[in-house]
C-alpha cells in the first residue's frame, strides 16, 4: 500500500494504536490519540504514560488502526485496518512517527472472498512446511460427498438434463420410449458432462487460467480443488478418464444395442468436443468457440443422442427443439466467463468475453437470449414443435433480468453471482417448460385433441 | 484459574476483536485484528491457514502481545484498555478439526460462524486452521481507557502472592 493512501486511510480512524518490541523481547504497546501531518508524511502521537511504555527511538514500531461494526446476534462487518511501519522522534509530550512502509485490508474495496483467494498460496505453503515439521503428509480436507460434489461441479447437471429429457420426451411423442435405455442414455451423458467438468478445471490448472484467477465463485473459476490442494491435478485427471470411460462404455453399449449408425456418430462428436474444449491442441474455450462447443454439445449433440437411442433416427424437429436449448446453454458459459476475464485474459484463454467489449458482450446476450425464443414461436409456427412449447415464453422476464444485471454488475464479480444465477435458471426454466410443453403435447394426443397434441 | 485482574477478564469476554502483535521476520512488531476467546485461564485465537504468516513469525518466536484497545468492538461498553503480554503456542495437529475446541467461545462472539460452517464446502481452507494459545504473563490495564496515564501492572507472581 502507499504510504500516502495509507495516511489516508488512517485520518479516517479516531484513534490508533502503537507497538514495538521490548528489550525482553516481548511486543509491547497501547492506544494512542495521533494527528496525521500529511503533507510531511508523518504523525504526530500523544505519548502514552508511565514508564513501562516509553516507545523506543531505537527500533522499528508500528501504527496500526482498525475499525469494525459490532452486529448483535451475528459479530460484526465493516472489517478495515492500516498498519504502518517506521520509526519515532521524541518532541515535547508527543512522538513524531515517520511511517516507512503500510499495508492494510478494507473488505469495503477488496471483498473477503477475494481476499482469501489472493493468500491461497500462503496456505499451500503453510500445509508443505507442516508436512514437513510432523513427518506425515498434511492437506486441506472436505468429507467425501462435498468433495466430489465440488470436483465435479455436479449441481451443473442441470445443463445435461435439460436436453436429455426433451430428446426422451419428443421420442415419447413420436411413439418410442424405453425406460432402460433412458436411464442408460441419461447417466452416459451425466458422465460425459462430469468428466468434461473435471478436464476443464485439469487443463485450466496447466495452462494457468484458474491459478490466476483471484474472483471465482460459486458459477466461474472452475472447482479450485487442485488449487486449494483438495485434490492433485493427478487425480483429478484419473477421475476425468475414469468418467469418459463410463460414459464410453456406456455409450458403446447402446450403439450395440440400438445398432445405429447415427448413434456412433453423434457419440464421437460428442465426446470429441468435450476433449476438445479446454484439451490441446484444439483447446477450443481458448480460441472464443467455447460457447460453440457447447452449444453444439448441449443441444443438438445431447438431445439427438437421446432421441436417436429412443428411435433410432435422427429427425428435424428433434433439432429444432435443440436449438434454443442450444444458444441458453451457451449463454450460461458466456455470463460465467465475465467474471473471470482478467483472469482467462492474463492466461490467453481469448473467449468471446475476453474478445468483446462489455458493451458488445451485453448486446450480443440480449440478442442471443431473444433469438431462443424466437426460435420457439418460429417452430411452433412451421409446425415442428407442439403449441403447449409456447408455455416456454413464460420465462423471457428472467432474460431481462439478466440483462439489466450485466449492466449494473458487468465489474463487479460477487454483484454478478445472482445474475449468473438467474442465467442458469433462464436456461433450466425455459428447458423444463419445453419439457412440460411436450408432456401436454403427448398427454393431449393421448387425450385426442389434435390442436395441443 | 487464570490470573487476568478481574476487569480485564471482562474486557477480554466482551471483546469482538483485539490486536494480536507478534514479532515478525526482521524482529519488528506486526499486529493482527483477531477475535480474543478467553476461558479463564488462556487467551486463544484461532487463525485460517490462509492468513498463516502469524503462526510462522510465532513459531519462531512465541512472545506476543494482545491489545484491547477498540472502545467501539465490544459486545457491551466497558471503559478500559488493556495491553498483555504472553507466550504463545500453536496448535495445529489437525487444522481441519482441532480449532473446533474453541468453536464455542468463538460461537458466543460470532454466532453467524454456524452459518459458515455449515458451507463448509464453499469456504474450505478457511475452516482449515491453528490455534494460538496464550499464556499471560504480564498485564497493562487503563480503567478508564486514557492511555496518557500510567497502566496499572500485574504479573502472575503478584496476584498469585496477593
Amino acid at each position: 500500500m502507499r504510504l500516502e493512501d495509507a495516511l489516508r486511510k488512517l485520518n479516517e480512524y479516531p484513534f490508533a494504536s502503537i507497538a514495538w518490541v521490548d528489550d525482553d523481547g516481548f511486543p509491547l504497546g497501547a492506544a494512542a490519540d495521533f494527528e496525521v501531518d500529511a503533507a510531511n508524511g508523518r504523525v504526530l502521537l500523544r505519548r502514552p504514560a508511565g514508564e513501562a511504555l516509553a516507545v523506543p527511538a531505537d527500533r522499528e514500531v508500528s501504527l496500526i488502526a482498525g475499525h469494525i461494526r459490532p452486529q448483535p446476534g451475528i459479530g460484526y462487518d465493516e472489517r478495515r485496518y492500516v498498519e504502518l511501519w517506521g520509526r519515532v522522534l521524541s518532541d515535547g509530550d508527543r512522538f513524531v512517527f515517520t511511517p516507512q512502509r503500510a499495508w492494510g485490508w478494507d473488505e469495503a474495496e477488496m471483498p473477503f472472498f477475494e481476499y482469501s483467494e489472493r493468500t491461497t498460496p500462503q496456505a499451500r505453503r503453510y500445509f508443505e512446511e507442516l508436512t514437513d515439521e510432523q513427518g506425515r503428509p498434511m492437506r486441506p480436507r472436505l468429507a467425501l460427498g462435498w468433495l466430489l460434489l465440488r470436483a465435479t461441479r455436479l449441481p451443473f447437471l442441470s445443463a445435461t438434463f435439460v436436453p436429455v429429457l426433451l430428446g426422451i420426451a419428443i421420442a415419447a411423442r413420436d411413439g418410442a420410449f424405453d425406460p432402460l435405455t433412458a436411464l442408460l442414455t441419461v447417466i452416459a451423458a451425466a458422465a460425459v458432462h462430469l468428466a468434461l467438468n473435471v478436464a476443464n478445471d485439469v487443463f485450466d490448472d496447466l495452462l494457468g487460467a484458474d491459478p490466476l484467477n483471484v474472483n471465482p465463485t460459486p458459477y466461474s473459476g472452475g472447482s479450485r480443488v487442485i488449487q486449494y490442494g483438495l485434490l492433485s491435478r493427478r487425480q483429478m485427471a484419473a477421475m476425468s478418464a475414469f468418467l469418459y470411460v463410463l460414459a464410453g462404455a456406456i455409450g458403446l453399449g447402446l450403439v450395440v444395442y440400438t445398432r445405429s449408425l447415427e448413434l456412433l456418430t453423434i457419440g464421437i462428436v460428442g465426446i470429441a468436443l468435450s476433449v476438445a474444449y479446454t484439451a490441446p491442441p484444439l483447446k477450443l474455450v481458448y480460441r472464443g468457440l467455447g460457447e460453440i462447443d457447447v452449444a453444439l454439445g448441449f443441444g443438438p449433440v445431447m438431445l439427438l443422442g437421446a432421441y436417436v437411442v429412443q428411435t433410432g433416427h435422427v429427425s428435424l424437429a428433434a433439432l429444432v427443439a435443440s436449438l434454443p436449448v442450444a444458444i441458453l446453454v451457451a449463454l450460461i458459459l458466456y455470463v460465467n466467463e465475465i467474471p473471470d476475464r482478467s483472469a482467462d485474459a492474463a492466461a490467453g484463454k481469448r473467449t468471446l468475453v475476453v474478445r468483446l467489449s462489455s458493451a458488445a458482450v451485453i448486446r450480443v446476450y440480449l440478442a442471443a437470449a431473444l433469438g431462443a425464443f424466437v426460435l420457439i414461436v418460429a417452430g411452433v409456427a412451421a409446425g415442428l414443435l407442439p403449441l403447449p412449447t409456447l408455455l416456454a415464453l413464460v420465462a423471457l422476464p428472467l432474460a431481462f433480468r439478466v440483462y439489466r444485471g450485466l449492466e449494473t454488475f458487468y465489474t463487479s464479480p460477487y454483484g454478478l453471482m445472482s445474475v449468473m444465477a438467474t442465467n442458469i435458471r433462464l436456461h433450466l426454466v425455459v428447458g423444463g417448460l419445453l419439457l412440460a410443453g411436450y408432456m401436454v403435447a403427448i398427454a393431449a394426443a393421448a387425450a385426442g385433441l389434435r390442436l395441443l397434441g | 484459574m487464570g490470573w487476568l485482574p478481574a476487569p480485564v477478564a471482562e474486557l477480554l469476554d466482551a471483546a469482538l476483536v483485539a490486536d494480536l502483535t507478534v514479532v515478525g521476520r526482521d524482529g519488528g512488531p506486526v499486529t493482527h485484528p483477531l477475535i480474543p476467546l478467553y476461558d479463564g485461564e488462556r487467551i486463544y485465537m484461532t487463525s485460517s491457514v490462509l492468513f498463516s504468516r502469524k503462526l510462522e513469525h510465532i513459531k519462531r518466536h512465541p512472545r506476543v502481545a494482545v491489545a484491547i484497545t477498540d472502545p467501539t468492538a465490544l459486545t457491551h461498553p466497558l471503559p478500559g484498555r488493556a495491553t498483555i503480554q504472553g507466550t504463545a503456542a500453536i496448535v495445529e495437529d489437525d487444522p481441519h478439526s482441532t480449532w473446533e475446541r474453541v468453536l464455542p467461545l468463538w460461537r458466543a462472539k460470532e454466532p453467524v460462524i454456524d452459518r459458515f460452517l455449515g458451507q463448509r464446502f464453499a469456504l474450505p481452507l478457511f475452516f482449515e486452521r491453528a490455534i494460538i494459545a496464550i499464556t499471560p504473563l504480564r498485564c497493562l490495564y487503563w480503567a478508564d481507557g486514557d492511555t496518557s496515564r500510567a497502566p496499572s501492572e500485574s504479573r502472575p507472581e503478584a496476584a498469585e502472592a496477593a
